[in-house]
C-alpha cells in the first residue's frame, strides 16, 4: 500500500510536469491555429537557462526565476520573427517551418552549451528526503515539483476563469473570428498568448532539469507526450489538459510499476520481461485511441467552432 | 511559358549534375569508410566521441592505409535502428564503402549489418556487441573491437561474487543490449536475484517508479546498465531518493569519462569492470590518451578507445594486402590476424570475430585538482571469451 502511495505520487508528479508543458501547447493550438513542433525547444532552453543562471547567481531560485523570464522573452522575440509569419499558412507549412525552428534551436544549443549533457543539482534545502506517512518517503525536490506544478495549473485556472484576460482567451478559443470582430486585439492577444505558452513550458524545463540531464534532444522527447495529452483532453481545452496530463502521468508511472509484475502471473518469466516494458509503454496510446473513438474530440472539446468552419 | 519550361530544365540538369558528380564523388583509389554512430539527440557525446578518436587514428597513421589516401564518411544514426540501416545502405551503396565502422547500439547494429555486409563491406563495430552476431548466425565479413555485451556484466559479478554479495536487484533496459547483460550478469553471478526490472528504451529518462520498488524490495545490493546518460540520470535520481549510501550500487557501462564530470561525486569510490581504461601502462594506449588530450583537451572514453582501435584494425589489414581491396578473403584473413597495436594491449579474434581480452577492475577516484578519473585495479578476467563463440561455425581462415 505504501510502495502503491508513493507509485501514485511519481504519476502525479510527471502529470503536472505534463500540464505545464501541454497548457501552453493547447492554447497555441486551440486558439492561434499553429501546430508549434518547437514548443518542446522552449522547454529544453528553459532547462538549460536554468543550468546557466543557477551556476551565476549561485541560487536555484533566483536562476529558476531568471530563466523563467529569459525564456518568456525568447517565446516573445520568437512570436515576433518566425511564428508570426505563420499563421495564415495551411498547417503542412507550420509543421515544417516550427520543425526547422526545432532544427535550429538543437543545433543552437548544442554550439552554445556543447553536446555532452549538462547537469543540475536541486538546491541543498530539497535534496533530501520526506517521510509523509509511515513507510511513505518521497523525494524533496519531486515533492517540490508536485506542489509548484498544482500553484502553476491553480494560478492557470484563476487566470483563465477569473480574470479578463482569460475571458478573452476562452472567447478566441472557442470562436476566434467572432472574438476579432467584437473588437479583441488578436496581435496583442496572440503574442500573450504564445508568451504564456513559453513561460509554462520554460516553467517545465526548469522543474524537470535537476530530475532529468540537461542536453539537446530532450524537448522532442518530451513533445510527443503533450501531444497525447492535447489529442485527449481536447484541442484548446486547458481544462481538458489538466485531467488528460495527470491521467497520463498516473497511467505511464502505474503501467510502468505493475504491468510486468502482472504479467509474470500470465507468462513465463523471460517473456513477461520482454512484454512488460513494450506494453506499458503502449498504455499511454492506447488510453488515446480509446478516448477518440468515445469522445473524438477529446475529454473537453471547446466548442463548435471546427463545426462550424467546415 | 517557354522560359519556365526553360528555367524547369535547367534546373533538373543541375540536379542531375549533382547526382553524377555525388555518384563519381570520392571514388578514386582511396579506402572509403563508412562510419556510422549517434551524431545527434541525448546521446550525441559518445558519438562525437567516437568520431573525434577515429579522426585521431587517422592523423596517426598519416591518413593513409596500404598506400592509399583514406577517406571517412561520417553518418548519424540518431540512436535509431531504421535510420541506422538507411545510413549504412547509403554509404555502401552511394559511397562504396570497403569497410563500415562505427556502432553504438546493439539494436543499430542488428538492423544494419546485413545491409553493410550484402553491399560488399566488412563491418567492424566499434561498440554494440550483440549476442545474436556471437553465437549461431555469426557472420565472417563481421569484426568487433569491442566486447561481447555478456562480457563485462560478467566480470562485474565475479566482482560481487568474491565479495559473497546476495539478493541482488537487477535492472536494464529493454532492448538488445540490456538483455544480453543481464542475461551476462546472471550467468556469472552466484547470488539470488531479489527482482528483475526491464526499463523502456529509448525513451524512458525517470525512474521514479523503478526506484520506489527497489526501496520497496530492499535488496543487499543494486546491479545495473544504463549507458551515457542514462547513466547520469539514474545515479542522480537515486542519490535524490535518498537510496545512495543505503543499497549499494554496481554497474556496468554507466560511468564513462564522459558522464564523470557531472556525476563523480556521487560515484566516487565505486567500482567497476571494463576492458581498457586510459591509465593501462600500454605504449599504445599512451601514444592514444595523449594525442587525445592533447588535441580534444579531455580524456577519452572506452567508445573513444574501441573507435581509434578499430581505424588500426583496418589499417593492419589494408597494409597487409599492400592496398589490395579486391581480395576480400585475403583481407578476411589479414583482419582475423588483427596485427596492430591495441590500446588495450594484446588483442586477438576468437572464431566468431569478437576479441578474446583481459578485463579489470576500476575504481572511480578524486585527484587532487577536483576532477575525477577511473583508476585501474586487478584483473578479473584473463583472456575472456564471450560464452556463445562455441556456436560459431566459422572456421578461422588464417591459423594464428
Amino acid at each position: 500500500m505504501t510502495l502503491f502511495l508513493e507509485q501514485a505520487l511519481n504519476g502525479l508528479q510527471l502529470g503536472v510536469l505534463l500540464f505545464l508543458l501541454s497548457a501552453g501547447l493547447t492554447l497555441v493550438f486551440g486558439i492561434m491555429g499553429i501546430v508549434n513542433l518547437a514548443h518542446g525547444s522552449l522547454y529544453m532552453l528553459g532547462a538549460y537557462f536554468a543550468v546557466t543562471f543557477t551556476g551565476w547567481t549561485g541560487s536555484f531560485l533566483l536562476g529558476a526565476l531568471a530563466a523563467l523570464l529569459a525564456t518568456v522573452i525568447v517565446g516573445i522575440v520568437l512570436e515576433r520573427v518566425a511564428i508570426r509569419g505563420l499563421y495564415d499558412r495551411p498547417h503542412l507549412e507550420q509543421v515544417l517551418g516550427t520543425f526547422g525552428l526545432i532544427l535550429f534551436f538543437n543545433e543552437g544549443a548544442r554550439l552554445v552549451f556543447g553536446p555532452a549533457g549538462l547537469s543540475l543539482a536541486p538546491p541543498a534545502w530539497l535534496s533530501g528526503q520526506v517521510t509523509l506517512l509511515p513507510g511513505v518517503v518521497y523525494p524533496s525536490y519531486r515533492l517540490a515539483v508536485l506542489v509548484a506544478g498544482i500553484a502553476a495549473a491553480g494560478g492557470m485556472y484563476w487566470l483563465v476563469a477569473r480574470t479578463r484576460a482569460g475571458m478573452l482567451l476562452r472567447a478566441a478559443a472557442a470562436n476566434r473570428n467572432m472574438a476579432e470582430a467584437l473588437g479583441v486585439n488578436s496581435r496583442l492577444l496572440f503574442l500573450a498568448v504564445f508568451a504564456l505558452g513559453a513561460g509554462l513550458s520554460g516553467l517545465a524545463g526548469i522543474l524537470a532539469a535537476p530530475l532529468l540531464t540537461v542536453r539537446v534532444g530532450m524537448g522532442e522527447e518530451v513533445l510527443l507526450l503533450a501531444f497525447v495529452v492535447v489529442v485527449i483532453g481536447g484541442i484548446g481545452s486547458i481544462r481538458g489538459a489538466l485531467v488528460a496530463a495527470l491521467l497520463i502521468g498516473v497511467l505511464d508511472t502505474l503501467g510502468r510499476a505493475y504491468l510486468p509484475g502482472a504479467l509474470r502471473f500470465a507468462f513465463a518469466g523471460p517473456v513477461a520481461d520482454a512484454v512488460g516494458p513494450a506494453l506499458s509503454s503502449m498504455l499511454i496510446y492506447f488510453a488515446m485511441a480509446v478516448v477518440l473513438v468515445v469522445r473524438p474530440r477529446g475529454l473537453f472539446p471547446t466548442s463548435a467552432r471546427t463545426d462550424v468552419a467546415a | 511559358m517557354n522560359v519556365r519550361a526553360l528555367a524547369g530544365l535547367a534546373v533538373l540538369a543541375v540536379i542531375l549534375a549533382a547526382l553524377v558528380f555525388n555518384l563519381t564523388r570520392e571514388r578514386g583509389e582511396g579506402v572509403r569508410i563508412g562510419f556510422v554512430t549517434t551524431l545527434t539527440g541525448g546521446s550525441a557525446a559518445i558519438g562525437a566521441d567516437m568520431r573525434d578518436a577515429f579522426e585521431l587514428a587517422l592523423d596517426h597513421i598519416g591518413r593513409e592505409m596500404g598506400g592509399r589516401p583514406v577517406t571517412v564518411v561520417y553518418e548519424d544514426d540518431g540512436q535509431n535502428p531504421d535510420t541506422g540501416l538507411q545510413k549504412t545502405e547509403r554509404l555502401v551503396q552511394r559511397d562504396g564503402v570497403h569497410f563500415v565502422t562505427g556502432y553504438i547500439w546493439s539494436n543499430v547494429l542488428l538492423a544494419s549489418y546485413r545491409a553493410g555486409i550484402d553491399g560488399g563491406a566488412f563491418v567492424i563495430s566499434a561498440n554494440a556487441g550483440p549476442s545474436e552476431l556471437a553465437g549461431v548466425q555469426c557472420t565472417p565479413n563481421f569484426f568487433s573491437t569491442s566486447w561481447q555485451n555478456d562480457q563485462t556484466p560478467m566480470a562485474m559479478a565475479e566482482v560481487m561474487n568474491r565479495r559473497n554479495l546476495t539478493n541482488v536487484y537487477v535492472l536494464a533496459p529493454n532492448y538488445a543490449a540490456g538483455r544480453n547483460m543481464a542475461a551476462g550478469f546472471k550467468r556469472t553471478f552466484k547470488g539470488t536475484i531479489a527482482a528483475e526490472e526491464y526499463t523502456q528504451w529509448p525513451d524512458q529518462l525517470d525512474f521514479a517508479a523503478e526506484l520506489a520498488k527497489i526501496r520497496a524490495a530492499n535488496p543487499s545490493a543494486v546491479w545495473f546498465f544504463f549507458p551515457g546518460n542514462y547513466g547520469t540520470q539514474f545515479f542522480k535520481q537515486y542519490a535524490q531518493a535518498g537510496l545512495l549510501g543505503q543499497i549499494p550500487l554496481y554497474s556496468t557501462f554507466s560511468i564513462d569519462a564522459l558522464n564523470l564530470g557531472q556525476i563523480g561525486e556521487l560515484v566516487a569510490g565505486s567500482q567497476l569492470t571494463q576492458h581498457w581504461g586510459a591509465d593501462l601502462p600500454v605504449a599504445a594506449n599512451k601514444r592514444f590518451v595523449d594525442g587525445f588530450r592533447a588535441k580534444y583537451g579531455r580524456t577519452p572514453s572506452f567508445y573513444a578507445a574501441q573507435s581509434y582501435d578499430s581505424a588500426m584494425l583496418i589499417k593492419s589489414a589494408v597494409d597487409a594486402t599492400r592496398g589490395n581491396l579486391e581480395d576480400r578473403d585475403a583481407l578476411r584473413a589479414a583482419l582475423e590476424r588483427a596485427n596492430f597495436e591495441s590500446v588495450r594491449g594484446t588483442f586477438r579474434f576468437g572464431r566468431n570475430h569478437y576479441p578474446v581480452q583481459d578485463f579489470h577492475l576500476f575504481e572511480v577516484v578524486r585527484a587532487s585538482d577536483g576532477a575525477y578519473s577511473l583508476k585501474l585495479g586487478e584483473r578479473i578476467f584473463a583472456a575472456h571469451a564471450d560464452p556463445y563463440v562455441g556456436d560459431c561455425p566459422i572456421a578461422q581462415q588464417a591459423a594464428r
